[in-house]
């Protein structure tokens, strides 16, 4: 199992940074997936697999609501390139590997403070969290803000499983996804109706 | 026949049932008659305690449970529940006039009805969970599907949905430290994540600068509902942590951290009110001050703090239901909120205009009206406590009775021969007429609102006794 959560983390890291430096909306979407999938191996440790499904299955509906949101919306979205935040790939790249480092420094740290939470999982979750947080600092694009918010919740709730098993939580924790999804793709919807106004 | 029900339940049914109707007045007055329904139920129907209704004996249950843990609206909560659904009235009650009701009204009783749960809930630390659910129903409040949003939106979203993590997490870091209460660094490590959740959630320096951008974008009377329940249950939640962890309560830091915090967003609300040129940004600032005079409230001994703090509520609530329909008749009226824009309305909306100098002044702390007897009671016992506090205090007063003066001076600019004219229709003049009279009301004769005031310390286990 410490093997598996290993290759969780690995495959967060890939999904996280993927999810900085894809330009394409269905890379968007694909590492946001597969980010959840990384997620429930992580919480696989602490939480038997019907309660740890919940996250991945919430998690991938929300994938799919903006998805089908974005697919809905013109080709090129005018507004992402609007923006006056950095957009180069090399910045990001190095950006998150300040983030790696941190994380990997914070982790012994924080693992003595999370009960028996193993390391995997605190550096898998501090990941979540770093390269979420990173991703709201780069960007003001709905889609990536609402990305980024669900990635630090993602972190969060990895961290989290390991201290609380209420079913309430993660019925909470599963809407709070969902309706995060619903609100991103909501203002997605209306943010297009600025670019469709000029025209 | 259980209270979580009839006050949580019960109102996020009626929401959905109400979603369909488009027709401004219904919502209006249902929604409006729904909430005094509750409010007078949750203030006169005893929790607990069999009462005869008629020839039926009935008695409610103050607790329901869900996935295992429990919903619970304890007895002395009742006067709260009656405050929140009250204010909430007022909202409805004037969402016609503000010609909001389509959104306002279902969405506002679901955000209400989440927001009684986060009080209801046990562990009461799950609170953030529904307060998430309230900020995520906000989006569709503030705009609209065919309106292109604003940074301010964006801003709201991340921060509010930031604060969640940190106070779930410090929850769990609070319970460690009650465990082992000599790990002075674990103690500090859970006060500051406490102390960041907090910060998002209550829009503490520097983490408020989307109070104004969404005065600008969005509706004034839609902001200025969230502006009122989102602090207000906030801050009790914020003081159930106090309640319930003894070491907390009892640190001397925490009380400093409170002071500090609460004069920051006083002197900076007050002292950025005075120098905006915008109606709404004013409004934002104001209300920033207005939440720092709660968390200064927290800081003092709680025996004085906790019904200072509780008398802040009804004239926050009534301030800000008068100002935000004031805002929204004068936006009706001219292209933008600047100074530069509303010059001289008094004589074209002398309602709304003498409403948003009225409201202003009250949340300045001028004498005689609703917002004076809190801050008076405050500021006297700020300075047994820190005079260097209280000056500072004087400080933010004086940055918002500026506003208030300024606002004032700019709405009655007319041109020397313009007319009189009413620009509000009679129902905007009644309800900003009967907001007016209620901030008198509450300024001249404060010992009114004791009737539901009087018992509400008695929700907390320590504080306030």
């Amino acid at each position: 199992m410490s093997t598996l959560a290993w290759l969780a983390v690995i495959l967060i890291t890939v999904t996280s940074v993927g999810l900085l430096l894809a330009r394409d909306w269905r890379w968007l979407i694909i590492f946001l997936s597969a980010q959840y999938f990384g997620m429930l191996i992580l919480t696989l440790l602490h939480w038997p697999l019907g309660m740890a499904s919940v996250k991945v299955v919430a998690g991938w509906m929300s994938a799919a609501i903006l998805g089908m949101t974005r697919s809905g919306l013109p080709r090129e979205d005018k507004t992402e390139k609007q923006s006056g935040l950095p957009r180069g790939r090399m910045f990001r790249l190095f950006a998150a590997g300040i983030v790696v480092m941190v994380v990997a420094t914070a982790t012994p740290r924080v693992d003595a403070v999370m009960a028996n939470a193993g390391f995997a999982v605190t550096s898998g979750g501090l990941l979540l969290v770093g390269m979420g947080l990173l991703h709201l600092g780069v960007t003001d694009h709905i889609l990536r803000v609402t990305i980024g918010l669900m990635t630090v919740l993602a972190g969060f709730e990895v961290l989290y499983a390991t201290v609380e098993r209420s079913i309430l939580v993660a019925a909470l924790l599963a809407l709070i996804n969902l309706g995060l999804a619903l609100a991103g793709s909501y203002l997605l919807i209306a943010s297009n109706a600025q670019t469709e106004e000029p025209a | 026949m259980n209270a979580p029900t009839i006050w949580i339940i019960a109102p996020i049914f009626i929401a959905i049932l109400l979603l369909p109707i488009r027709n401004q007045r219904v919502l209006s007055i249902v929604g409006g008659l729904v909430t005094i329904l509750l409010a007078t139920a949750a203030q006169f129907v005893p929790i607990e305690e069999a009462f005869r209704f008629g020839e039926f004996s009935i008695k409610i249950d103050s607790s329901l449970a869900v996935l295992g843990r429990i919903l619970e609206i304890k007895p002395a909560e009742g006067s709260l529940l009656a405050i929140i659904y009250g204010a909430t009235a007022l909202w409805f009650f004037g969402a016609e006039a503000s010609k909001t009701a389509t959104r306002i009204v279902p969405y506002g009783l679901l955000i209400t009805a989440f927001m009684v749960a986060s009080i209801a809930v046990e562990p009461f630390l799950f609170a953030a969970l529904f307060i998430e659910l309230a900020v995520l129903l906000s989006v569709p409040l503030l705009t609209r599907i065919n309106q292109p949003p604003g940074r301010g939106i964006v801003r709201f979203l991340i921060y509010q949905t930031l604060a969640m993590p940190f106070i779930l997490f410090s929850g769990w870091l609070l319970a460690g430290v009650e465990a082992s209460p000599g790990d002075i660094a674990l103690a500090a490590q859970s006060a500051s994540v406490l102390g960041l959740g907090f910060a998002f959630l209550l829009a503490v320096f520097p983490f408020y600068n989307w109070i104004p951008m969404l005065m600008e974008e969005a509706p004034p009377f839609i902001v200025g509902f969230l502006l009122w329940i989102l602090p207000t249950v906030t801050i009790i939640f914020g003081a159930g942590f106090l309640d319930r962890y003894s070491w907390l309560r009892s640190s001397p830091q925490l009380v400093t951290a409170l002071q500090y915090a609460g004069l920051l967003m006083i002197v900076t609300g007050g002292l950025w009110a005075a120098t905006q040129r915008h109606l709404g940004r004013i409004m934002a600032y104001s209300s920033i001050a207005e939440t720092g005079f709660s968390i200064l409230a927290l800081s003092l001994d709680p025996r004085l703090g906790i019904p200072i703090l509780f008398l802040l509520l009804p004239a926050r609530a009534l301030g800000l239901a008068v100002w935000s329909l004031s805002l929204t008749v004068i936006k009706d009226q001219s292209e933008t909120l600047r100074f530069g824009a509303v010059r001289g309305l008094l004589r074209s909306v002398p309602f709304a205009s003498a409403g948003l100098v009225l409201a202003s002044l009250s949340t300045s702390a001028f004498p005689l009206l609703a917002g004076f007897p809190a801050r008076l009671a405050l500021w006297e016992n700020l300075s047994r406590v820190s005079l260097g506090a209280a000056l500072w205090l004087g400080i933010g007063i004086i940055g918002l009775l500026t506003s208030s003066f300024r606002t004032m001076a700019v709405l009655s600019m007319a041109e020397e021969y313009t007319s009189w004219e009413l620009g509000e229709d009679w129902l905007q003049g009644i309800m900003l007429g009967l907001g007016m009279i209620g901030i008198f009301v509450l300024g001249l004769f404060p010992q009114f609102v004791q009737y539901f005031l009087s018992n509400l310390p008695a929700m907390f286990e320590h504080l306030g006794r």
